[in-house]
């Protein structure tokens, strides 16, 4: 269990998170959606120690999250990133492995495993050799899911995970996620605004606006909700452009 | 007038500040030294990129400089009739202050600005924020290898750019000048001594240092962006060209007064 509680972020005077509070359930797959700039990468990046909330507090599991428990919860985890953030100098399979190899596995036993996750997203064999820099971007999308479930962890994120593709191959991606995280059992929170991915991944959903979560349900319920400012959101021109890379 | 105080007191708190982080950066890099993991392949590739692969660009310019050197030298010493001193002029300009200073330069020129090109890419596509999640540390894994491989390698640079440079100087003279190859080496042999050459290394040494550790920070610091690449790649490749001179300037006092 994940839980932020009154996060408060500001970038100089810029306020971005104004009183967060969020809890994800074991197994729970949680969607943050929110318009572009409404800060639910930075609510993840708190998360991850990546930026430090000014005031708040969050927990996994009841234990609070600081530099000294962090690296115990990152062991367990893994995420896809909104470029896929695969390393350019490393080929697929030591990208899908690195977390393998960097805790001493032997070579072999580590690209067997990173064969069979790139298996898995649909990545034949042939493309371990290759380097992220020659893929296109729905099979980088693609890698950077094996890599971020080559260890089997228990709670996934997902950055935006169909920005910059087009509509099938983001189709595509929502359902293999949908998938892997079904066979693994793990708990995930996907930050986005794509209600596709939303519909398809999630079976909870969180609206981050204005620096706080304006509204919070099942996705079952979000069609019936009566918050304004989620009506919005899921019918305005939400991010027509949706490719920002923040 | 009390506007333009204040502009340079703000000025001077910054590049404080700025020499600060870029000390605590240094004391960061240094302390993983000896903390497990060592990244071994990382160091490799760093040797062989910051050593190997600056090889050429080295090589080049220590030869041409070495031979300008000898034609300078010549003239120069014409005019009170010391032509004579070439070989020894050459030997000492190039061991104690031209080698390293060109090789640091080209270090700066080649390896920061590469070092920092890659780094800050790394941040702009998030494999930075990416290697935090698989519990690897940007610092252990990305900089001490370069910092620690660049220290290392750079004195060998200069220590090859010592000797192309002095047979830049040899060729030049003995073609162009008349001198006598055997005597003109001897006399270059005879007059170096172990602290010219401890000067040398020790001054590649703390230039390999400065360059790569610039490439790191200004990478690792650069704001998102792509714009921010270029930032980046501009300001390491400028403050380590600086650095290394203030640091030549500097231990050149230290060996001039021992
Ligand atoms: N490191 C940073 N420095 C300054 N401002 C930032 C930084 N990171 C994010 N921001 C700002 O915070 C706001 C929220 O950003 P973000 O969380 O990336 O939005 P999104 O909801 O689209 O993921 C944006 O206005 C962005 O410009
Ligand atoms: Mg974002």
């Amino acid at each position: 269990m994940i839980t932020l509680t009154d996060i408060h972020k500001s970038f100089g005077s810029t306020p971005v998170l104004q009183g967060a509070t969020l809890t994800a359930q074991r197994g729970e797959n949680l969607a943050i959606i929110g318009g572009s700039g409404s800060g639910k990468s930075v609510l993840l990046k708190c998360i991850l120690g990546l930026e430090t909330p000014d005031s708040g507090s969050i927990a996994v599991d009841g234990v609070p999250l600081t530099a000294k428990t962090r690296p115990t919860f990152l062991n367990d985890f893994g995420m896809l990133f909104q470029s896929a953030a695969l390393f350019d100098s490393l080929p697929l399979w030591q990208n899908v492995a690195f977390r393998l190899l960097h805790s001493g596995m032997p070579q072999p036993k580590a690209r067997d495993i990173a064969l069979r996750k790139l298996a898995r997203v649909g990545l034949g064999p042939e493309t371990a050799d290759r380097y992220p820099g020659e893929l296109s971007g729905g099979m980088q999308k693609r890698a950077g899911l094996a890599r971020a479930i080559a260890t089997d962890p228990s709670v996934i994120f997902f950055d935006e995970p169909t920005t910059g593709l087009d509509p099938i191959r983001a189709r595509t991606i929502n359902a293999l996620i949908r998938d892997i995280v079904a066979e693994a059992g793990a708990t995930t929170i996907t930050i986005t605004h794509d209600m596709s991915t939303v519909r398809t991944t999630a079976d909870r959903v969180a609206l981050l606006h204005e620096g706080q979560i304006a509204w919070h349900g099942a996705v079952a319920d979000m069609d019936a909700a009566q918050s304004p400012q989620l009506k919005h959101f899921m019918m305005g021109p939400v991010d027509a452009i949706g490719t920002d890379m923040r | 007038m009390i506007r333009l105080l204040a502009a340079l007191g703000a000025a001077t708190l910054r590049m404080l500040a700025a020499l600060g982080r870029v000390t605590l950066f240094a004391g960061d890099a240094l302390s993983h030294i000896a903390r497990p993991p060592i990244y071994w392949r990382a160091f490799g590739s760093a040797l062989l990129q910051i050593g190997f692969f600056s090889l050429p660009v080295v090589g080049l310019t220590a030869l041409f400089t070495g031979g300008a050197l000898a034609l300078q030298i010549y003239a120069g010493g014409a005019r009170f009739e010391a032509e004579a001193v070439v070989p020894q002029i050459v030997a000492i300009g190039m061991v104690r202050e031209l080698g390293p200073v060109l090789v640091g330069l080209m270090v700066a020129a080649r390896v920061t600005s590469s070092i920092a090109a890659e780094l800050a890419t790394m941040k702009v596509t998030e494999q930075i924020d990416a290697l935090i999640t698989l519990s690897t540390d940007p610092m252990k894994y990305l900089t001490t290898p370069r910092v620690v491989a660049a220290s290392l390698v750079v004195p060998l640079l200069v220590a090859v750019g010592d000797v192309i440079g002095i047979l830049g100087g040899t060729l030049v003279a003995t073609l162009r000048l008349g001198f006598n190859t055997a005597s003109y080496l001897q006399n270059t042999v005879d007059f170096l001594t172990a602290l010219d050459i401890a000067s040398s290394l020790t001054k590649g040494a703390v230039f390999g240092f400065i360059a790569a550790l610039m490439g790191c920070y200004y990478g690792l610091s650069s704001s998102r962006g792509a714009a921010g690449v270029g930032v980046a790649t501009k300001s390491s490749v400028v403050a380590a060209s600086v650095l290394i001179l203030a640091a030549n300037f500097v231990l050149t006092e230290a060996f001039f007064s021992a």
